[in-house]
């Protein structure tokens, strides 16, 4: 394969040749480790007893470097997050790339190189793949599509439909960061200090609530749409207004300052490392103590809506006056994961 | 004297922050605030989006806007500069007036057209792009200009026979450029209090209770409730950028029809800057209304979102019939967005 710094992706190397055979033997299983079934197109997996998660996303984030993060990163930690949401261990992942003729190879490399060390902080191997190129033009530098399997710890389903009036909301840390960084680095604000995206696995306080035997009602990864998606989503599902008290929200000064100046809701921006917890009021001391520590806090409670209203997603102000936390519409930062 | 007093919050920005911080709750039962005019997408008139439309559709041009400029419809409902995007229009997001030079640089084989919209508050650094242009000789960048002036438009209000307002909280960042001649000015013509308000909620609290004082003693007069920000003096530095590239204009706001000094143009030589004279006339788009949507009648305070049938039903932020309900500081967005109905 092309040692030199200028080398870059060709169509040759989707083209199923020699070229592709040196990219994936010289540049993919070197740095990503040897897929399980690197002469096969199908792994073959033992798993554990038990209940399985299955999840599958795509990643078009732009740029495909960003502080705090990347491409390849977001696309190992995202899936591997979607998989704890479920309360599921994560275990495998598979690894679709689809490259744009003329993507700098050193780059390529990095993505490879953090996707490999996101792989080891998820405890998840990568154990299957495919590579495509296509035409210059055709594709914003690399896009990416992973799928994972996890087994299932938790010990009851995790459903919107599972929350009841009084049931206690919890948030596992700051809002906005993942948001506000690749606007940032999108529209070259230079925020001073720079503020680094939230990517990070979630199994790991997941895992520590079950242990310590926290039942979640629902848990829910603050992706696209911020928390404001999620909650507006739960709301609907649930039947339930959520009453949240707007000073107990976690966010950094740089979040909302960033927010004020390009007029926008920081809740709805996105996170990625980040979930909300729904219990049950008598397991709120045990969530809150493991969360806190990590900058979680207790942010609001599901109530049942007035008579005749449908249920909404109500704040209270540090006034103590109210308004609705506004829906998600369609917004002009769609590529944000 | 008592009340119950009316107010009008003239900027849009002050009218999303009194929903958002839900301070109607807290106001005195003897006060009501009406949501004035001062959204500068809300005001552009519908033929102005309808000309962006055909620039923007026209072969090779780059057409540059802020973010809440692209789903504004013109005088076709559901025409946006959006939609026009997705059938093949470059139509791109600034975030910045000087970004729209970097991509005429860029591009220097293409025509590129910058949607100029705002108050007093982002008139100044168009200004500067002007400036810019002219200096570093970029023939292919001009300019729609669609700025307003936020002063006059208080002016035909306050004079309006069929209002309600007793007093003005004025768009404290307008203030923070032009100073406050120009609204003791207004106070002096009309009789009537203005105080000068910011966008915080203590701010604007603040501000409601001097503009209330005021009327409880029969006092009319300019107070300053956002003096950490705003001097008499203003920006005079970014007053004069303005004054040497634009001028005073007579334009068309939506919903209050021709306003005498409500707009601006470019003076002198930064004429040739000029989308409208580049381009000229082009072929008209459709009819030429504002539908269903009753924004004038918002814009002037003679009625509330809630008035509206369409309000909540057949418009919405994803399928807007009129500008107030684009716009971050739109009132019909803000009450759809932060009131429960």
């Amino acid at each position: 394969m092309d040692s030199d710094d200028s080398a870059t992706i060709r169509l040759a190397h989707g083209g199923g040749g020699q070229a592709m055979r040196a990219l994936i033997h010289g540049e993919l299983l070197p740095i990503l480790g040897a897929y399980a079934a690197a002469d096969h197109d199908a792994t073959v997996l033992g798993l554990p007893a038990g209940r399985l998660a299955f999840s599958s996303d795509s990643y078009v984030v732009q740029p495909l470097e960003f502080p705090g993060g990347d491409i390849g990163r977001l696309a190992v930690v995202g899936t591997a997050n979607d998989l704890a949401m479920a309360g599921a261990r994560p275990l495998h992942l598979s690894l679709a790339l689809i490259l744009e003729e003329g993507l700098p190879l050193p780059l390529l490399r990095r993505l490879l190189t953090s996707m490999a060390a996101a792989a080891r902080d998820c405890g998840v191997t990568i154990v299957t793949g495919d590579t495509k190129v296509v035409e210059r033009g055709r594709a914003d530098g690399l896009y990416v599509t992973t799928s994972g399997l996890g087994v299932v710890e938790a010990p009851g389903p995790i459903t919107a439909s599972a929350l009841r009036a009084g049931d206690a909301l919890l948030l596992s840390g700051d809002l906005g960061r993942h948001g506000v960084a690749i606007l940032a680095a999108r529209h070259g604000l230079r925020l001073d200090p720079p503020l680094a995206s939230d990517c990070a696995p979630l199994w790991p306080q997941v895992q520590q609530l079950l242990a310590a035997g926290v039942v979640p009602r629902f848990l829910r990864d603050l992706t696209r749409g911020g928390l404001a998606a999620t909650l507006e989503e739960l709301a609907m599902a649930s039947g339930l207004d959520l009453r949240l008290q707007e000073p107990a929200l976690p966010l950094l000064p740089a979040v909302t300052g960033t927010c004020a100046l390009l007029g926008l809701e920081p809740l709805q921006l996105a996170c990625e490392g980040r979930f909300l917890l729904a219990v049950e009021p008598r397991q709120l001391p045990r969530a809150l103590a493991l969360l806190s520590p990590a900058g979680g806090a207790l942010v609001g409670q599901a109530q049942s809506p007035p008579p005749g209203l449908s249920p909404r997603v109500v704040l209270v102000t540090r006034f103590g006056s109210e308004r609705l936390l506004p829906p998600t519409t369609g917004d002009l930062l769609p590529r944000i994961c | 004297m008592t009340g119950p007093w009316t107010l009008m919050e003239v900027c849009g920005g002050q009218t999303h922050a009194l929903l958002r911080w839900g301070l109607d709750q807290l106001l005195p039962a003897d006060l009501r605030l009406i949501h004035g005019p001062g959204c500068p997408v809300c005001v552009t008139p519908a033929e102005r989006i309808d000309r962006a439309l055909a620039l923007a559709g026209q072969p090779g041009v780059i057409f540059c806007s802020y973010g809440d400029m692209l789903q504004v419809p013109g005088s076709r409902p559901g025409h946006d500069l959006l939609g026009l995007r997705a059938r093949g229009a470059d139509v791109r997001l600034l975030t910045t007036p000087l970004q729209a030079l970097a991509v005429a640089r860029d591009h220097p084989e293409r025509q590129v057209v910058m949607l100029a919209v705002g108050f007093e508050t982002t008139a100044p650094a168009t200004a500067l792009l002007a400036r810019q242009a002219l200096a570093l000789g970029v023939p292919n960048l001009s300019l729609l200009v669609c700025h307003v002036r936020v002063v006059p438009a208080m002016r035909l209000i306050a004079a309006d026979r069929a209002t309600a307002v007793q007093g003005f909280l004025a768009a404290g960042h307008v203030a923070a450029v032009m100073g406050t001649a120009e609204l003791q000015q207004l106070v002096d013509d009309h009789r009537l209090p203005v105080v000068v308000a910011g966008f915080g909620p203590d701010e604007l609290l603040q501000a409601v209770g001097a503009c209330r004082r005021q009327l409880q003693r029969g006092e009319a007069r300019l107070d300053n409730a956002y003096a950490s920000v705003v001097t008499a003096d203003g920006n005079p530095r970014a007053r004069r950028l303005l004054a040497s590239v634009f001028e005073p204009a007579d334009v068309p706001w939506r919903g209050l029809g021709l306003l005498p000094g409500g707009g601006l143009r470019l003076r002198g030589r930064y004429a040739v800057l000029d989308a409208d004279r580049r381009f000229g006339i082009l072929p008209p788009d459709a009819s030429n209304h504002d539908g269903p949507c009753i924004s004038g009648r918002i814009l002037r305070g003679l009625a509330r979102p809630l008035d509206c049938p369409a309000f909540g039903s057949a418009c919405t932020p994803d399928h807007p019939l009129g500008a107030p309900m684009v716009s971050d500081e739109g009132a019909c967005a803000a009450h759809l967005r932060y009131r429960r109905h």
